[in-house]
């Protein structure tokens, strides 16, 4: 039930061809993925705890090492490219983080602003020393997130939703080619989590790049993504648009029935 | 019920092992006591010898003052430069030092260096500076330098131990460059601690920079010992309410600095 | 924020307030002043500094092999003295401290003119060296242990009292008020209120404490006062690099020791 109707390789932005990955030597979390990512759209991966979404989202961009497999992104096989090239494949793959990974200590500003780390020399950076465009660039991006009041706040100063809103005007800072979102409302209220979806979607579709997104959240997935995928047991189980995702699916996903019924018990 | 008015409360038992390592300590301490010879004998004329001293220590005579004044400036020199030497090191020791940062075949030895440094009294490295180096201020620098090694390696060390690495990898997963990986994402979350280690062990090195001279590394020290050995106890006064004053300044200064940083 | 403001911000980040900005530069520039001076008038030969290396090597050279026989005869029991010398004086030195540190804990005693007393003896005495102290002792007492143990305590005192003040002062209020609602006289306020909670503390400060203090023993027989110094400076006079080398290597094993020593009883009893 792997590829199904996004289909063949053409238009792909990303390639995902037998993507293993074990940190204990014959156990592997991930266990031969193959996935083609659409050049545009939201990609949501649903699957229960431990099952290797994190694992799969970190691979992309090398976080986490691949044991093998190969990701094709632009041209290249990431799994494959030396400390130069996967920085230089990096600068192009936006992450956002479940618990916002902002550096704290910086204010909302700095934060933007590392988004070019990989454009600026180590010395500019170190002086604060960016070009006016990007600075600019910064400011207009705090003003679509709704921070625009707040950038010379310190990170630390800011509420769960306000921190993860700047994380995303991080991501997108880097001008990505793919944005990557690893539980990106589970540390969020119900509110917050829709406001936040709903503000990567519209960035997502409004530069028209794809996005990966790992959700705990069936409903979520299914209100934002053009796509669902279903992992369990470091495998693909289903594949396909949101309105195809049905009990049967869930249940082959998460394991039991019960929590289906929406009962209490 | 009868049973209430029976209930008895006790205070919780101390455990027997610890009582048994109470009374071996206490059995330790008598007879490290004993190893003083200190008789009775030996207390009153100490009391007696004591009160003398101490009114030939007042006044404090002042009149040499430029020997003094040229003392305490070297020891600051010694201070200001083994300080600065010793961070300059240390910073990128402590960051090869890091075991969430670095493989352990890099961190082991530069942790061996930092222990080794810590292990011995800023004094004893200074007697062996004094015979590699000769005499003076070099000695004492080297000797302080290697002293705020071994500390602010373990302090840094420690605290670059301690950031969240979550802040890290985000900074990584933009593709910045490792130098800006660490300006972004280690820099800010140790550099104010970093700032209230480094005038801790600038207030550290100032007090010790006023007693290398004993052994002949240069500052105050030097003057101070010189002093005592001519009993000329006056002197010795004023020698030593100059460095507390000094002492007191510096604290007050590198409180001012932290307030800067907000470390 | 309006457009327009927002257009103005626009190219005007910077880093930190101007306020801020000067006091850092401030900072900055005084610390390249103190350094430029510093090497400007500090009396050091410059062939000295090219020179320091291979005089270094050439004494590390001189030490090896190191003279282990040496050991049992003139050093394992001056290294013991040394033990006994930090042991005692740091108990001395806390039982001399604590007193100090209640007057000068502003919560415990409400008397200004005492608080500042007490804190004034407690800089004084850390303002004074445990070299200097020793030179005093070893005047007073003539040479020996005795005064390096009291060298010890004395010098103790200062950085004791002052963190014991402290942990005093960062005591919670609530339990010690809800005493003093009890009608608690002023002894059990102390036994039941505040020392519970700053018990912790105090274990660890005396294990710090104990811990510099071996090293500082080590020292004290430079002057005179007790302890494997005065191995190391015979050692020295004489030039028998060998012995320093063995003297060097009891030094490093015994710190060593009570470094994990310390590390091992803070684990077991916090």
């Amino acid at each position: 039930m792997t590829l199904t109707d996004t289909g063949g390789a053409v238009g792909a932005a990303l390639q995902i061809r037998g993507l293993a990955k074990s940190y204990v030597r014959g156990k592997p979390v991930l266990d031969g993925i193959t996935l083609d990512i659409a050049s545009n759209g939201i990609t949501a991966i649903i699957g229960p705890s431990g099952t290797g979404k994190s694992t799969l989202i970190r691979c992309i961009n090398r976080l986490v090492e691949p044991s093998s497999g190969e990701i094709i992104f632009e041209g290249r096989n990431l799994v494959t490219l030396n400390r130069t090239g996967l920085r230089a494949a990096r600068r192009q793959i936006g992450m956002v983080f479940q618990e916002y990974n902002l550096v704290e200590r910086l204010t909302v500003m700095e934060n933007v602003l590392s988004g070019r780390l990989g454009y600026v020399s180590p010395f500019k950076a170190w002086m604060r020393n960016f070009p006016s465009a990007d600075i600019s660039e910064a400011f207009a991006l705090l003003e679509t997130v709704g921070l625009g009041a707040h950038a010379h706040a310190r990170a630390d100063a800011l509420s769960g939703g306000q921190r993860q809103r700047v994380g995303i005007a991080r991501a997108l800072m880097q001008r990505p080619k793919l944005l990557l979102a690893d539980e990106p409302t589970s540390s969020l209220d119900p509110k917050t989590s829709v406001e936040i979806m709903t503000l990567m979607r519209d960035q997502a579709s409004q530069r028209g790049i794809p996005a990966i997104v790992n959700i705990h959240n069936v409903e979520l997935a299914r209100r934002f993504a053009t796509r669902i995928v279903g992992l369990s047991g470091g495998a693909v189980v289903f594949d396909g648009a949101p309105d195809a995702l049905g009990d049967a699916h869930l249940k082959n996903i998460y394991g039991g029935e019960s929590w289906l019924d929406g009962g209490d018990s | 019920m009868a049973a209430i008015a029976e209930r008895r409360w006790v205070v919780a038992p101390v455990h027997w092992a610890t009582r048994a390592a109470w009374f071996a300590f206490a059995v330790y301490f008598v007879y490290a006591l004993s190893h003083l010879e200190l008789t009775p004998a030996r207390f009153l004329a100490g009391l007696d010898y004591g009160y003398k001293f101490l009114t030939k220590l007042f006044p404090p005579d002042f009149q040499r003052w430029e020997l003094l004044l040229k003392g305490l400036k070297e020891s600051l020199e010694i201070a200001i430069l083994a300080s600065v030497l010793g961070l300059i090191i240390s910073l990128p020791v402590s960051l090869l030092a890091a075991r969430n940062l670095m493989p352990t075949w890099v961190t082991w030895p530069a942790r061996m260096v930092m222990v080794v440094c810590r292990s011995f009294h800023p004094v004893i490295i200074a007697i062996l500076f004094v015979k590699a180096v000769g005499f003076g201020a070099l000695a004492g620098i080297l000797a302080l330098t290697v002293a705020s090694l071994g500390f602010l390696g373990k302090l840094f060390t420690e605290a670059i131990e301690e950031i969240s690495l979550k802040q890290v990898e985000a900074v990584r997963a933009t593709g910045a460059p490792f130098m800006s990986v660490i300006a972004f994402g280690v820099v800010p979350q140790v550099f104010s601690r970093f700032i209230g280690f480094a005038s801790y062990e600038l207030d550290s090195n100032l007090r010790n920079s006023t007693m290398v001279g004993i052994v002949g590394a240069g500052g105050i020290g030097g003057t101070l010992f010189a002093a005592f050995q001519r009993f000329d106890y006056d002197f010795v006064c004023a020698i030593i309410l100059s460095i507390i004053g000094m002492i007191v300044v510096g604290e007050v200064l590198t409180n001012a600095v932290k307030k800067v940083f907000r470390a | 924020m309006n457009n327009a403001a927002a257009s103005v911000m626009e190219r005007e980040w910077r880093r930190y307030e101007p306020g801020e900005r000067i006091a850092r530069f401030v900072v900055y520039a005084a610390i390249v002043a103190a350094v430029v001076m510093s090497i400007r008038t500090v009396e050091v030969i410059p062939e000295f500094i090219l020179d320091a290396p291979e005089q270094v090597v050439d004494l590390l050279k001189r030490m090896w092999p190191p003279d282990v026989a040496s050991y049992p005869k003139e050093i394992h029991a001056a290294l013991l003295d040394s033990l006994h010398i930090a042991t005692v004086g740091t108990v001395l030195g806390v039982a001399m401290a604590l007193p100090f540190g209640f007057l000068a804990a502003r919560n415990v005693t409400p008397w200004p003119w005492l608080n500042w007393m007490a804190r004034l003896i407690l800089i004084s005495a850390r303002s004074v060296n445990t070299l200097v102290f020793a030179l005093f002792f070893v005047a007073v007492f003539g040479p020996g242990a005795l005064a390096g143990t009291l060298a010890i305590a004395f010098h103790s005192i200062g950085f004791v009292g002052r963190l014991f003040s402290e942990a005093l002062e960062n005591t919670s209020p609530g339990p010690i008020e809800a005493l003093r609602a009890a009608g608690a006289p002023s002894a059990s306020v102390i036994t039941y209120g505040y020392w519970p909670q700053v018990v912790p503390a105090f274990w660890s400060l005396v294990l710090f404490r104990w811990d510099i203090n071996v090293r500082e023993s080590i020292v004290l027989g430079l002057v005179g006062a007790g302890g494997v110094g005065m191995a190391l400076d015979n050692a020295l006079n004489l030039f028998q690099w060998n012995r320093v080398a063995m003297v060097l290597l009891a030094i490093l094993g015994v710190v060593i020791a009570a470094e994990v020593a310390v590390t091992y009883i803070r684990k077991k009893i916090i």
